[in-house]
């Protein structure tokens, strides 16, 4: 579990090993950790075989979808031509998602090593760092690590900066966030061209998560067998996952466990269960993105990407929602599509229109005044949400309203029948 | 009998000696201007607290773009203001997580502790602002608010009295 409470026997700490460790954070103290020889190691080494190792290592991007890390810097020009970029998403903002924000207050020098050895790869010479807005403690300390290790010069020929984003859920999307970084409103853009084709300001690009490359190092010094080797299940995900735990939980915080863990010690065993009274009713594995996973469900799901995707879900950014049997399920399923309506860009009119009207059906049906027909409108409403738009924040939306009402179908009647009173004023 | 014109005073330029060079510094992180548009704008922010029309125009001059588009980035980011707030901007993690574990009920006691009463107003004294906004990433501490700069967990309606005094 790392900060604040100690390790519990069951973790796999190699991300979190100096949560709570306030000497990690500095430069001095990290170099004593063993910290840099990666960025070292890897600086002498050729950027295709940089590449290579972490493509052999399996690392998939720890943002939310999963896909191949090493796989993705191949898809850089071959034949450099002009400037490339690395652009770091260090905009964690996915509702019960808090890991990236850890790694940064505790370790801001295992980012600023797996961020300058991915530059390296990419052959970028210019790497941005996306710090959200609200993240003021995370910009403080990365701030601070930056300017210990360019005193240091660590990084060679790699200019690393920090770029701080002012409030916007949908910076979080890669095409939004470099648009973001040129000073433009946080619009997503249309694929193709992709990033590594024309990315920011026009160049080639590669955007990967913080917790993907707090990561590289230890696959750079251990080698990528050794992360292999981190899999408990699918061998399709390897090595470690930071899992954020919040909700109806005894002992919130970030777990690090080796992939495929059962997602049930993980919630009664290292976050310590319900409390007292309490039983589970749902959670949302992997972000308020994903769908909403039952009591049973949870119970037998695996986390990795693929354990996650066989209960029902996805394993998304990691962050864990637990439910008890107090939840109300409508009430929390009208805040998740609030949340989208104030988060969407605007720019489609499915998620415009979409995750607004969607709100205010639930926000009816609580006040209640809704009808039975009201939970088919809203599912043919998702439906046309989905698989529609430029990016996936309507898909986001429209996933918890359905599984939602697919799975807690009953609680959804009981305020349209009266069976349950209202709890908002139409 | 004419009214005697308010007084207006002249916009004072944020962008002038330090503040002039400390930006040319960012907009060289960038290989074009309009990339420290939003480093500028918080800098802007932080000199006067908000972000005027006239502070919009001035950007847009040293960025050499319009203030149009700089308006269209001010109008897109939650975190900028376009009037006056409180001394004190609190902002309220009301999302989901949070909202389980009683978000809802640190809003109703600092909108009652700090005489701010509603949601975006400013409390009379000018001290308090209080808004809720979509998760701040620190679900784990339910519930995280910010005070201006000040990032803080686990905060209940219990704790709300003694943070308000702490920032009076």
């Amino acid at each position: 579990m790392g900060y604040p409470q100690k390790p519990h026997p069951k973790e796999t700490v190699v991300l979190s090993r100096y949560f709570g460790d306030p000497e990690a954070k500095t430069y001095q103290g990290w170099v004593k950790r063993g910290g840099y020889e990666a960025l070292k190691k890897a600086l002498a080494m050729d950027p295709a075989a940089v590449t290579e190792e972490v493509k052999a290592s399996g690392l998939r991007g720890r943002g939310g979808a999963g896909f191949p890390t090493g796989l993705k810097w191949t898809f850089m020009p071959k034949e450099k031509k002009g400037p490339h970029y690395l652009c770091v998403n260090a905009d964690e903002s996915e509702p019960g998602t808090f890991k990236d924000r850890e790694i940064m207050r505790w370790t801001p020098h295992a980012l600023l090593e797996g961020t300058a050895i991915a530059a390296h790869a990419i052959r970028a010479e210019v790497a941005y760092i996306y710090i959200r807005g609200e993240f003021t403690e995370p910009w403080a300390v990365m701030t601070e690590a930056l300017a210990d290790a360019n005193a240091a010069r660590v990084f060679g020929n790699i200019t690393i900066h920090l770029h701080r984003g002012a409030g916007a859920y949908i910076c979080g999307e890669e095409t939004a966030l470099m648009n973001s970084i040129e000073g433009k409103r946080g619009n997503p853009r249309i694929k193709p061209p992709f990033p590594a084709v024309a990315g920011v300001f026009g160049k080639p690009t590669t955007i990967n998560n913080v917790e993907t490359l707090a990561a590289v190092p230890h696959i750079i010094t251990r080698g990528s067998a050794w992360y292999k080797g981190l899999c408990l299940s699918s061998p399709k995900s390897t090595g470690t996952k930071l899992f954020s735990v919040c909700g109806h939980i005894q002992k919130p915080g970030n777990v690090e466990v080796t992939m495929g863990f059962p997602l049930k010690d993980v919630i009664y065993d290292m976050c310590g269960g319900m409390r007292p009274g309490r039983t589970l009713k749902a959670c949302i594995p992997g972000g308020s993105s994903v769908p909403i996973l039952t009591k049973e469900e949870t119970e037998r799901c695996l986390l990795d990407y693929e354990g996650v995707a066989e209960a029902g879900s996805l394993l998304g950014s990691g962050g864990v929602i637990v439910f008890d049997d107090s939840a109300d399920m409508v009430y929390q399923i009208m805040r998740l599509a609030k949340f989208y309506a104030h988060e969407s860009c605007a720019q489609c009119t499915q998620c415009r229109e979409g995750t607004a009207w969607t709100t205010k059906i639930l926000e009816r049906i609580l006040a209640g005044k809704g009808q039975l027909k009201d939970l088919d409108l809203l599912l043919d409403l998702s439906e046309n949400m989905t698989g529609k738009t430029i990016c996936v924040l309507s898909d986001s939306c429209a996933t918890p309203v359905i599984s939602g009402i697919k799975k807690f179908r009953s609680e959804f009647e009981d305020y349209i029948t009266g069976k349950k009173r209202p709890v908002m004023v139409a | 009998m004419t009214a005697p014109a308010a007084r207006v005073e002249p916009y004072q330029p944020v962008f002038v000696g330090a503040a002039k060079a400390k930006l040319d510094g960012i907009i060289a992180r960038y290989p074009a201007k309009q990339g420290a548009l939003l480093p500028a704008l918080w800098m802007v922010q932080e000199a006067r607290g908000w972000i005027s029309d006239e502070a919009m125009a001035e950007v847009a001059d040293v960025l050499e773009t319009t203030p149009a588009q700089v308006k269209g980035v001010v109008t897109f980011y939650t975190m900028y203001h376009q009037h006056p707030v409180g001394r004190n901007f609190v902002q309220v993690c009301t999302t989901s997580c949070c909202n389980l574990c009683g978000a809802e009920d640190v809003v109703k006691a600092l909108l009652a502790e700090t005489g701010a009463k509603e949601l975006g107003a400013t409390s009379p004294d000018g001290k308090w602002t209080v808004i809720e906004v979509e998760c701040l990433g620190a679900c784990g501490f339910p519930t995280p608010i910010l005070v201006n700069d000040d990032f803080i967990e686990n905060v209940t309606p219990e704790r709300v009295p003694e943070l308000v005094r702490k920032y009076r």
